[in-house]
């Protein structure tokens, strides 16, 4: 049961890398002058669109959580459409941190606001798809102590690795290097997936290892 | 003996300050001198022959100019002669450069950009050594070979007007001058007419050869109002109408005499974007240089013929090798040639850097040593300062009689004797006296067998403790974490020189972080109670049973905050970071960014005075509000009458505007100045009375708060009084942040005293860059040290000027004190917090002279790395004051308990 699961999660982590992977090569077969670096927008744009993509097939397809016992169509209609404000919401809320941190406030409020959504695809929409806009539940899942399942683990590391990943991606922004990938808010987004995919990888190995110490209440 | 570990800290502070000192004076070489003087004047360069004619080695040649007239204008930027403004205010000049008999050049001023400084690079040619921006205040005579010494020794008169510093750097050389002393920064006007007034006269004379001139009211322009105030322009005008004088001046007597005459126009440095210099950024560096006589009239040169001729043979060369498609053997040749052409720039730039870098290695070891032993010190007593008890056992005695320290001793004589004798150079540490070397010696081999026995110690209890308790099983908390890491990474970004430039960034940086970090904690302290339903399954609240103890004591002070002071509780953070991102929209500074507008050069320009006026006033209400709170009632009178008189005193320097005052001349303001110092003494003397009294009768300990607080108001006055206008608001969100912090973040959620003493000096850090500080020279405001002063007094002005750049650190580190003398039950709180702060403090500078050691041929050392080990050189010596204030302070709590 336990070794299914892990490698259940192991595939679909497998697959949202390849989800990104994608949305580099993809665009360029579409799209003249695709890079990475110099369309970043657009670059962003179709990540993040992947990414969510494959998030909710994965979670129509897999089911991790157990299906409420109300399935009404409203219901699920209404679940989804408090879905998207939260998603909006903290699109909106993660503008204003990086505002806070020191991003232009009146300059570039197009790239900050893609990197806020690019942010809010790697952590809250894996967050919408598992828990529902339930914020009780998120504030369980991110405290100590707090999951329930090997799904709000892998959660719990991949949404902070994302966190950590674009809060060390400010680091090369002061040094005088000139580089392309330096200027705002490149180098945090680059941060941002790279925490993402680390994320990925090493929650399920990370469950792995220490699957004996992992003793989940519910199961 | 036994210490106090706040008493310890202090010690250990006040050492590291002589050891660093030791280390400045050996890293900062004395600048290299050329020794050549009168007796090889034979052999002095002349101009190079002109083509065909005879060679002049053997006789001296014939002077080209019967009279030169230099005229210096401090912190004359190329743009305000070359640039749109010169064209503007300095028509005749820009005529002169067009069209007239004049070279002009724009001239690379090579850092620092201080005046004295620059005066000595112009006059000697060689490069300024780092160590005489120190010097700038105190200059003492030139002994190097210069122009001027030349001249003279070739028997011209020369006169001087303007700047003091050449009449103390070349005292005898002047048959006529007259200094004006150039420390006063406000006063703009009257020191160029004290230059100018001496002019008609002179020109009138013709008994001299050299005529100089230094105008100084540009540079005090730019200190005070910047580079784009109007009063540039006028002062530009000004200085075209001298230049137009002594022109047609010189033009007449040129007729007369029949022999061409030159005047020279240059500036020591530029001026930077804020109007201060001292740093390397392009507007600093770049000044022009004007050469104008009646012998440079436009004829065409037979030279260019030349130029042409050989032009077209080159050409045809090329032509020849493209022809013959041997390009690829061209291309060869060039990337071989440039490849040659870079190694042999490499090979000098590394030579010269090394002979124009004489580090006196010596010095710098002894330096580094103790700061480093004493480091090694602090950190190995962390376990023992922060216990319970709060102090520690040092082990004088003993080491004293151990056979290692005598060892050591003999050990370093040897060494110090075989390296003073050895050595040809000049060694600080050598020219001292024997008595204090041997001082030294004894301190750093006493300070060695103190580490060794801590050490040993250390690793015996180590063993001891794992045998008894097994791993211990505190956790350390995330902000622990972050407050940990934050701090060694810090340390680590010194390293490079971009995050030195850009320190403000890392601050900034780390107190968002910071702030984030205390918002999850009091939002899960807040919600995580409420959240455990019954709805989502009893696993939760079985998962939390073992926690449920801790997070529940955690939680109690929360719940203690009514309604309202909850919702401020979870605002707080947010607050606190809003006003972080409105105080770093304030300032610019650093080096990449610095050019960006900012919210401080909206106020201070011209345009917005009523808008800067209301914010003051604002400000200054606010402050009082937030600082009169907890003092006694006479003091909030003095506070009331000093926040009014800081007011006045900006309105009467004319950087304010008073409603009914509309056109006043701006005078300096000397009177208001001083009513608001006497209310700052008065303020300061009551408190320390307060504080005495506390000590004495030990009766009530409310005393001893208002007098801390009425300290800290006294000094939060001054800081009121001595920062610009437009900083005003880093000391009001300052005072607010700190009040926020007090009762809704540190109270509620009892924070240790470590992490309490480590936020505030984040805080304190990140309150520096808000300032507008950075970690270049140019940024420090000078102007301080005039507030309410007539003339230049070295003291005060040195005091007052440290005071209000390090206002932000200081004034972190009383409120320090303050929280901590206002949570009278927690015993060692105090003496750990002094502990911490020197921890804190003393870890980055011991690094950052390895660091500097290991880098001292970079090619950044002396625009970067040199100006941040002043100011970090500095920051320990506040800390030092700041912990004996801290030490004082325990000291008086720790007899107050005893006898109550």
């Amino acid at each position: 049961m336990k070794d299914t699961d892990i490698k259940r999660l192991l595939y679909t982590h497998l697959l949202c890398i390849f989800s990104i992977i994608l949305s580099i090569f993809i665009p360029s077969l579409f799209l003249e002058n695709f890079s990475v670096l110099e369309t970043h927008l657009t670059w962003l744009c179709i990540c993040s669109v992947f990414v969510t993509a494959i998030n909710l097939i994965l979670y129509l397809v897999v089911k991790p959580n157990t299906p409420s016992k109300r399935s009404s169509l409203s219901y699920k209609v209404t679940r989804f459409l408090k879905c998207c404000i939260y998603f909006l919401l903290s699109c909106f809320f993660f503008h204003i941190i990086f505002v806070l941190y020191g991003a232009p406030l009146i300059e570039l409020v197009l790239e900050t606001f893609s990197f806020a959504v690019i942010l809010s695809t790697f952590t809250t929409v894996p967050c919408l798809c598992l828990l529902g806009p339930n914020i009780k539940a998120w504030l369980r899942v991110f405290s100590r102590n707090g999951v329930t399942s090997i799904w709000e683990n892998s959660l719990q590391i991949t949404t902070i690795s994302s966190f950590l990943g674009t809060w060390f991606g400010a680091f090369p922004i002061p040094l005088d290097w000139e580089r392309p990938w330096q200027v705002w808010p490149i180098s945090c987004t680059l941060g941002a997936t790279l925490g993402y995919v680390a994320g990925l990888i090493i929650s399920p190995l990370w469950i792995y290892w220490n699957r004996k110490q992992l003793t989940y209440k519910n199961n | 003996m036994r210490l106090g570990s706040g008493s310890f800290a202090a010690c250990c502070v006040v050492v590291e300050v002589l050891g660093l000192a030791v280390f400045l004076r050996g890293f900062f070489p004395a600048p290299v001198r050329s020794t050549s003087s009168s007796e090889h004047r034979a052999e002095a360069p002349v101009p190079e022959p002109a083509a065909g004619a005879s060679s002049n080695w053997t006789k001296l040649p014939p002077p080209l100019f019967s009279k030169v007239v230099i005229v210096l204008i401090d912190a004359l930027r190329d743009d305000f002669v070359f640039g749109s403004k010169g064209v503007k205010f300095m028509p005749y000049t820009s005529y002169l450069v067009e069209k007239g008999a004049a070279h002009s050049f724009v001239a690379e001023a090579k850092p620092p950009t201080v005046t004295m400084p620059r005066i000595k690079a112009l006059m000697t040619g060689s490069l300024p050594g780092f160590v005489d921006v120190v010097r700038n205040l105190n200059s003492p005579a030139l002994l190097e070979d210069s122009v001027l010494r030349q001249a003279k020794a070739a028997g011209k008169r020369i006169i001087f007007y303007g700047d003091e510093t050449w009449v103390k750097l070349f005292p005898k050389h002047f048959v006529e001058y007259d200094g004006t002393t150039s420390f006063f920064v406000s006063d703009y006007t009257e020191v160029d007419n004290n230059v100018t007034r001496h002019l008609d006269k002179v020109l009138k004379r013709g008994d001299w050869d050299v005529l100089i001139l230094h105008y100084l009211g540009l540079d005090h322009i730019g200190h005070v109002f910047g580079p784009s105030s109007p009063l540039i322009g006028h002062k530009l005008s000004e200085m075209d109408g001298i230049l137009t004088r002594i022109h047609t001046s010189l033009l007449s007597e040129e007729r007369k005499a029949l022999s061409p005459s030159l005047l020279v126009l240059c500036g020591d440095h530029g001026m930077s974007e804020t109007g201060s210099h001292g740093a390397s950024s392009l507007e600093e560096v770049n000044t022009p240089l004007i050469l104008i006589s009646s012998s440079f009239e436009r004829k065409p040169e037979p030279g260019f013929e030349q130029f042409k001729v050989s032009e077209r043979l080159h050409r045809n060369w090329i032509k020849l090798y493209l022809e013959e498609n041997s390009s690829a053997a061209l291309l060869n040749l060039g990337v071989k040639l440039r490849r040659q052409y870079l190694d042999a720039i490499r090979t000098l730039s590394l030579s010269l850097s090394r002979q124009v870098a004489q580090y006196d290695i010596y010095s710098m070891v002894v330096g580094t040593v103790v700061v480093l032993e004493v480091l090694a010190l602090l950190l190995l007593s962390i376990p023992q300062a922060l216990s319970n008890k709060a102090e520690l056992e040092v082990p004088l005695l003993s080491p004293m009689f151990s056979l290692l320290f005598y060892l050591m001793f003999l050990v370093l004589s040897a060494i110090h004797v075989i390296v003073c004798t050895s050595t040809e150079s000049s060694c600080y540490f050598c020219s001292l006296s024997w008595l204090t070397a041997a001082g030294v010696m004894v301190l750093i081999s006493a300070l060695l067998c103190a580490v060794v026995s801590a050490l040993s110690e250390m690793f015996v209890d180590g063993k001891l403790q794992r045998k008894n308790t097994g791993p211990s099983n505190s956790r350390w908390s995330e902000l622990d974490l972050l407050i940990l890491l934050g701090t060694m990474g810090h340390v680590l970004s010194l390293g490079a020189s971009s995050f030195i430039e850009e320190e403000h960034q890392t601050w900034y940086f780390l107190t968002s972080t910071l702030c984030l970090a205390l918002c999850h904690e009091i939002y899960r302290n807040c919600f995580l109670g409420n959240c455990c339903e019954p709805g989502l399954g009893g696993a939760v609240v079985a998962l939390q049973d073992e926690d449920a103890g801790k997070v529940h004591k955690s939680h109690t002070p929360l719940d203690s905050l009514r309604g309202s002071e909850k919702w401020m509780a979870l605002a707080s953070p947010w607050v606190i970071l809003t006003c972080c991102r409105l105080l770093r929209s304030l300032n610019q500074t650093g080096v990449q960014w610095a050019h960006r507008p900012d919210l401080g050069h909206w106020l201070t320009s011209s345009d917005h005075k009523a808008a800067l006026s209301a914010l003051s006033a604002f400000c200054l209400v606010v402050t009082f509000v937030l600082l009169q709170r907890r003092c006694s009632r006479t003091s909030r009178v003095a506070m009331a009458l000093g926040l009014l008189g800081v007011y006045c005193y900006r309105a009467a320097t004319g950087s304010l505007l008073l409603p009914w005052q509309r056109d006043k001349a701006a005078s300096k303001g000397i009177v208001e100045a001083r009513f608001v110092y006497i209310f700052i003494l008065g303020i300061l003397f009551t408190g320390a009375r307060d504080l005495l009294k506390s000590q004495v009768a030990a009766a009530n300990p409310k005393c001893k708060a208002v007098g801390l607080w009425e300290m800290y108001s006294g000094l939060a006055l001054l800081a009121a009084l001595l920062l610009r206008p437009h900083n005003l608001p880093v000391l009001v969100l300052s005072l607010l942040i700190q009040t926020l912090m007090t009762s809704f973040i540190w109270k509620p959620l009892g924070h240790d005293a470590a992490e309490v003493t480590v936020m505030h000096y984040w805080f304190g850090q990140a309150f520096f860059y808000f300032q507008g500080n950075s970690n270049s020279i140019s940024t420090v405001d000078v102007s301080v040290g005039f507030v309410g002063l007539d003339s230049y007094m070295e003291i005060p002005a040195v005091l007052l000027t440290a005071f209000a750049t390090y206002a932000g650190p200081v004034l972190w580190a009383i409120h320090l004190v303050n929280f901590l003398s206002s949570e009278t039950c927690r015993g060692p709180a105090m003496s750990h917090a002094c502990f911490c702060y020197a921890l804190v403090c003393s870890f980055p500078v011991s690094v950052y002279i390895i660091l500097v050691t290991s880098l001292r041929y970079h090619l950044f050392i002396w625009s970067v790395f040199s100006p941040k080990l002043l100011y970090e050189g500095m920051h320990l010596l506040i800390t030092a004051a700041v912990c004996l204030f801290f030490t004082a302070m325990d000291q008086t709590g720790t007899r107050s308990r005893i006898s109550s």
